[in-house]
């Protein structure tokens, strides 16, 4: 008997289906000239929102060149680029609505950009001072922002991918015309999490997008040693999600199929899977030194299919944009982030009751006795504590 | 004799296990060619193929599991949890499986050819998802052993003894001094017996009990309260479960007195365990309340790393505070 759930047909001979018997095609708008395929669909898009796309783009290329020297200089300790990821991340954010909840993974500092985080917010969470949203508990490049609907990400990996289902639920019994949207990378789609959280969409019907960032490598670790089957794409089917793998360094064909997902999550009450095949152009984070497992010779190859500079093209075609006024815009942002460095790193350090804040609602009885105790301490030695966190 | 940084001594440690036991393999995220983000696994690839050195997918509930299936099966597995706070997603295969496998099936299987590696501990500026010190999570883990080394020549003999141990074993490594401690280590194969503690340096006031990278810090604390004249005796534990109640219960009768230090919070911490024991052995020749010096009950902080820290300085108020109780 068959499941009443299948209307499979039956066969007489034994035959095994491989990872190719699905084929996933990968969806292309725009060519590397910046001229789309001829029989394209263009996604909804207009001059003031490609402006918008390209100045997320171009801020967030100046945020990371700029952070990564700060990182070398030791001004700041830590640091991750999503340089070459940009389309992937601006172009599916740029599909949302304001009220549709990001659940990050943390190479998405676009996502928040596009949001409005502004270059002293980010500043402020580097250098972890007292006006750090996040009270400077966590390292660089962990934002969080309760206004712009943004989770503040955490680091273990793939935990987000369960809360996104759980969020988009919420959404959904509150009645809200709005979905979440949780990004990923193909590594931390091998968790657990990862499982548990497209199933559970896909049963209980959550409205949540989750973008999987193809970008070649979990820090050392190849796709091919991460995977064998067909990408993360093949997995959407099998979970019975919607699921589309596109060019994720094709701005308009991400924006494309992230607008349509959306209209289907929220109409529907139904997950979608985004495959967006991509490469991690930068190293994997300020500790990590890429040479030791691929060749110069491969992102070589990649800095040919640059998203910013594709989508440049593009607009440049439609007369949206000239090349001055992309250079202009680069010098802009270098003197902003700069100015706003400067400025964020003279900030003292949260104070030191912090220290007990938000373990719980209150800090408990416990609590305050640690932290009187911690102080009678450190008047003692207060040469021995750090000054700016010590103001006591 | 050769000196060496402790990476080196764990890299030393894994090879020359492999090259002894054909049956042993190192696995999990990058491990393989890379040699793991802090190269503990470097050259082993290279050396034994991919087959016995290799990268898994980024999971460690199935690193995990797996590890639980070669050990099972007589395989002698050591398989790497990048970052000990990212060793939750596995705690359904370690705590009910790996250390339960010979319990619940009547000794028919079980994973004693098993070892899980780790960094764990702060001080690099890491905040909380790269500085925890689980340990107490896993001494309450009745069948697995848990042990942490303080230098090159203890994590040389005493991972080499955990992964002949046949029992499935913890081996949490301080990662603060991979390449800060740097010590001569014996040659070749030697062990260091699991479940025994040792007396690194003898005194007679007071006993100072740690494990692991605070090690340091007891030492220090010890050389500032020898200068106003008190003398303390320092343990390192080595190994959390089983303790060794003996070396310890010995010590205290001497000194009359304990302090123990560890990096994670103060609230059911393994320290409490320790108090409670030796309180049971020693109740009458105690002259002071056991004292603890451990992290707050907060979780690691970033920016006050420093102040949350059980220092040198608080173990030494805290000996002093003993002394003159
Ligand atoms: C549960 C967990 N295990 C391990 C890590 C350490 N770690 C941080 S990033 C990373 C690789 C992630 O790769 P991927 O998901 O593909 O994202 P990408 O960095 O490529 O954007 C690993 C292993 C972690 N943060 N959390």
């Amino acid at each position: 008997m068959s499941n009443a759930k299948t209307n499979a047909e039956t066969v007489h001979r034994v035959s095994f289906l491989d990872k190719n018997s699905i084929a996933i095609p990968i969806l292309k708008v725009l060519q590397a000239d910046g001229t789309t395929y001829e029989s394209a669909v263009l996604p909804v898009i207009d001059e003031a929102l490609a402006k918008k796309i390209h100045d997320t783009c171009v801020f967030t290329r100046v945020l990371d060149e700029r952070m990564l020297g700060a990182q070398r200089q030791g001004r700041i300790s830590f640091y991750m680029t999503c340089t070459g990821e940009e389309a992937s991340i601006v172009g599916s954010t740029a599909a949302l609505d304001d009220g549709d909840v990001i659940l990050a993974q943390y190479r998405e500092h676009a996502a928040i950009r596009y949001r409005g985080f502004t270059t002293e917010q980010f500043m402020n969470q580097m250098f972890s001072n007292e006006k750090d949203l996040g009270k400077g508990r966590q390292m660089p490049i962990h934002y969080g922002s309760q206004a712009l609907n943004y989770q503040t990400i955490s680091s273990p990996l793939a935990t987000q991918i369960p809360q996104a289902t759980g969020v988009a639920y919420s959404l959904k019994m509150q009645k809200k015309r709005n979905i979440a949207i949780c990004y990923f990378g193909e590594g931390a789609a091998s968790e657990g999490d990862f499982h548990a959280g497209l199933n559970m969409a896909a049963v209980l019907n959550s409205p949540v997008i989750f973008f999987c960032r193809n970008n070649g490598y979990a820090i050392s670790t190849p796709t091919e040693e991460q995977f064998s089957g067909n990408g993360i794409a093949s997995r959407g089917p099998g979970y019975g999600m919607h699921t589309i793998r596109v060019d994720g360094n094709d701005m308009l064909a991400v924006l494309a199929a992230t607008q349509q997902a959306r209209a289907y999550a929220l109409d529907n009450n139904k997950p979608v899977l985004i495959e967006a095949m991509t490469y991690r152009l930068g190293a994997h984070s300020s500790s990590d030194d890429p040479s030791g497992y691929r060749s110069k010779d491969e992102e070589a190859k990649w800095q040919q299919h640059d998203p910013v500079k594709r989508f440049k093209l593009w607009m440049i075609n439609k007369g949206w944009l000239n090349e001055k006024e992309d250079a202009e815009l680069y010098v802009k942002y270098r003197e902003e982030v700069l100015a706003e460095l400067k400025v964020a790193e003279k900030i003292p350090l949260p104070h030191l009751d912090e220290l007990i804040q938000d373990v719980y609602d209150k800090p408990t009885p416990i609590l305050e006795k640690q932290l009187a105790d911690l102080k009678t301490h450190i008047k003692k030695y207060p040469e021995a504590y750090p000054k700016s966190a010590g103001r006591i | 004799m050769a000196e060496m940084n402790m990476l080196q001594a764990i890299n030393e440690a894994l090879s020359s296990e492999m090259e002894a036991d054909k049956k042993m393999m190192v696995f999990g995220e990058d491990v393989g060619h890379f040699g793991g983000v802090f190269r503990a696994t470097s050259g082993l690839q290279e050396k034994f193929g991919r087959d016995r050195c290799f990268n898994t997918p980024l999971t460690e509930q199935g690193i995990a599991g797996f590890a639980n299936g070669l050990a099972s099966n007589g395989m002698t597995a050591v398989a790497e949890i990048q970052f000990a706070d990212y060793i939750f997603p596995a705690i359904d295969q370690i705590v009910n499986e790996s250390a339960k496998f010979r319990y619940r099936s009547g000794n028919e299987f079980d994973v004693g050819g098993l070892t899980f590696r780790t960094p764990y501990g702060g001080g690099i500026a890491g905040g909380h998802y790269h500085s925890q010190s689980p340990e107490a999570y896993f001494t309450q883990t009745p069948g697995l052993k848990v042990v942490i080394p303080r230098n090159p020549e203890q994590a040389k003999g005493l991972l080499i003894a955990s992964i002949r141990d046949k029992n499935p074993v913890i081996f949490f490594e301080p990662k603060r001094l991979y390449r800060a401690s740097v010590g001569e280590v014996r040659d070749g194969d030697f062990v260091i017996e699991l479940g025994k503690a040792e007396v690194v340096r003898q005194g007679t006031d007071i006993t100072l009990l740690g494990w692991g990278a605070q090690m340091e810090i007891l030492e220090s604390a010890a050389d500032m309260a020898a200068k106003k004249g008190i003398s303390c005796e320092v343990i390192d534990l080595r190994t959390l479960s089983p303790w060794d109640v003996d070396t310890v219960a010995a010590s205290v009768k001497k000194t009359g007195r304990l302090l123990i230090n560890h990096e994670a919070p103060l609230t059911g911490g393994f320290a409490g365990e320790i108090a409670a024991t030796i309180q049971e052995e020693c109740f009458l020749y105690l002259e002071s309340p056991i004292a603890r010096v451990c992290g707050l009950d907060t979780p690691y902080p970033l920016i006050h790393e420093k102040e949350y820290m059980p220092d040198a300085l608080k173990t030494f108020e805290a000996i002093k505070a003993s002394v003159k109780f």
